[in-house]
């Protein structure tokens, strides 16, 4: 889908990124200063390479010889400021690209209470609407995302993403996601690039990059954990219960989260997965799932990163060196995970 | 009585429609390229307003005079003749007038967002499309502003304008150069009086009508 392998230097910073990503939303990760931005710029031609190729779909954006003005590589652009036109109207700047699915666009984005309105008016999640908006209507090949929410509250954050999830279910559009936050990457992509110091440590399907055990020294202790793509089956009405099944098993989650038979995809945190060997008796956790330990990948510090299979499904587990001695865990093993059912936040559940 | 004020308005329009569209391009220029002489360019450009505007008068003499290196070109192609013409008062005017023109732009564009015109540029605009439907909006209210500069420094101008165009009653006899002369003469305090009211009453006009243009951009 999307072929990129660019190098450029910026005084003392050197970005060499290279990846070649599917259809669908694929997420640009990285801490503040690592090239998420340089990255998108030079993808859109706001910025050159110094030397590379990028190309969509078989289109040619850049390489030795070509390279196509910003304007017409056909690329949505939407930064985290949202940049919209002050002197125009909500109306003028949703049009100024173009006015390609105008109607659907307008509805599918709850815009058509601001038409008139000037930016300035606008708080920071109606801003970022119309940015969506203005760049959809442009009629992009694809949409790039610049962290679009960085600058929005936790509130205008949840606000905003089940639009982007309608983006990428209802009109198919492939995207590039910029962001440093997990949750949202977990809950958009579906192809995963880390970027750290302007390199790619790390790139590939969201599930596998997420549950490998070296995403634990990646995403840190508190934003490592994997990505199930699960189903609902029921909802247990009296205990405020929602049952989701998925291959390897089934996990409830607390309340009442989607409609049966509605894809879902749920973020397990590897810190709140406990192993055991044996199957517990007695014990308060709902979620109890028979694993396989597929690698065990040992850090510097006091925790272990556990790899394990839940039937096909990846899960990442963080436990201590000691109780890795203890338990005499080796790769291979049939044991058992525990998630806690508040563990897997209705919040992180999308769609 | 009325033939300096209305020769006064005259030579500053002209002035100021001409160097208005010169000053947003050199203005630009200076805002956004950084090439090799843009020093020189600068100072070139701000030269009229610390020059004594004698020495201005007289360099324009030399340059745009009959025998000037561009004057005698002006005429013998054209038939144009600036020195001691009215239109000979508007390029002193307006040359007078650049430099505060330019100042008042080159702002204008440097509080410009540079990635609202990146933003244009996504959307598919065209170099020329983002300067005239992001940029040039932008600024507008800065070019008001250097245009109003300019307009009064074009009605107040003296020491270019007598020395270039000499004061010609009916011809190159602007407002200051009138007040001038009238003082001059014994018992002409009365024109003294009104031209100098008409001078405050245009400069209170265009400091008004400036506002009035700005406020309505704003709104737009």
């Amino acid at each position: 889908m999307i072929h990129v392998n660019v190098q450029k230097r910026l005084g003392e910073f050197t970005l060499d990124v290279a990846f070649d990503a599917p259809r669908g939303v694929t997420a640009i990760f990285g801490r503040s200063g690592s090239g998420k931005t340089t990255v998108v710029n030079i993808i859109a031609g706001l910025l050159a390479p110094d030397q590379g190729q990028i190309s969509l779909s078989n289109r040619v954006l850049f390489d030795g010889i070509t390279n196509l003005p910003t304007r017409r590589r056909k690329l949505g652009l939407v930064f985290q400021d949202a940049r919209l036109f002050p002197h125009l109207t909500v109306a003028k700047n949703l049009t100024f690209g173009g006015t390609h699915d105008q109607g659907k666009i307008v509805d599918l984005l709850g815009l058509g209470g601001l038409m008139s309105r000037k930016p300035a008016g606008l708080s920071g999640g109606e801003k970022q609407r119309v940015a969506l908006g203005r760049a959809l209507m442009s009629n992009p090949d694809m949409l790039l995302l610049d962290e679009p929410l960085a600058a929005l509250d936790t509130q205008r954050k949840a606000e905003i993403l089940p639009y982007l999830e309608r983006l990428r279910d209802d009109f198919g559009l492939p995207m590039i996601y910029v962001s440093h936050a997990m949750s949202e990457v977990a809950r958009l992509a579906n192809y995963l690039v880390v970027l750290e110091a302007g390199k790619v440590v790390r790139a590939g399907p969201l599930a596998e990059v997420l549950s490998h055990p070296v995403s634990v020294s990646l995403f840190g202790p508190r934003g490592a954990g994997a990505v199930i793509a699960a189903t609902v089956a029921g909802h247990d009405l009296d205990d405020h219960l929602t049952r989701l099944s998925f291959d390897g098993g089934q996990i409830s989650l607390p309340g009442h989260v989607g409609r049966l038979g509605q894809k879902l995809r749920v973020r397990v945190p590897a810190h709140d997965v406990i192993l055991a060997n044996q199957r517990p008796a007695q014990i308060s956790a709902r979620n109890v799932l028979p694993v396989k330990i597929t690698a065990i990948g040992l850090g510097s510090g006091p925790g272990v990163a556990i790899g394990l299979m839940a039937g096909q499904t990846p899960l990442l587990a963080r436990i201590t060196q000691a109780s890795l001695r203890d338990m005499d865990l080796t790769v291979g093993a049939d044991i058992f995970a525990i998630i806690k059912a508040t563990a897997v936040a209705p919040a992180d559940a999308g769609r | 009585m009325w033939t300096p004020v209305i020769l006064s308005l005259q030579v500053s329009a002209l002035a100021t429609i001409c160097a208005l569209p010169i000053a947003i391009w050199v203005a630009y220029i200076l805002a956004r390229k950084r090439f090799w002489g843009h020093g020189l360019l600068n100072g070139l450009v701000h030269l009229p307003l610390v020059l004594p505007p004698v020495v201005t008068g007289y360099l324009l003499l030399v340059v745009f005079g009959r025998q000037g290196a561009v004057g005698s070109l002006l005429y013998d192609l054209f038939g144009i003749t600036l020195a001691f013409r009215w239109a000979g008062a508007a390029l002193a005017a307006g040359i007078m007038g650049f430099p505060l023109m330019v100042r008042a732009i080159r702002l204008g564009y440097e509080a410009v967002d540079i990635g609202l015109e990146d933003a244009a540029r996504t959307l598919g605009a065209t170099e020329i499309g983002v300067f005239t439907r992001v940029t040039l909006p932008l600024i507008s209210p800065a070019i008001i502003a250097g245009a109003v500069l300019g307009f009064a420094k074009a009605l107040g101008e003296f020491g270019a304008t007598i020395t270039f165009v000499a004061a010609i009653p009916g011809q190159t006899q602007t407002i200051p150069s009138a007040i001038y002369a009238a003082l001059q003469v014994p018992g002409q305090e009365g024109a003294v009086v009104w031209l100098v009211c008409v001078s405050i009453a245009l400069a209170m006009g265009a400091l008004v009508a400036s506002e009035w243009l700005a406020r309505r951009m704003v709104a737009k």
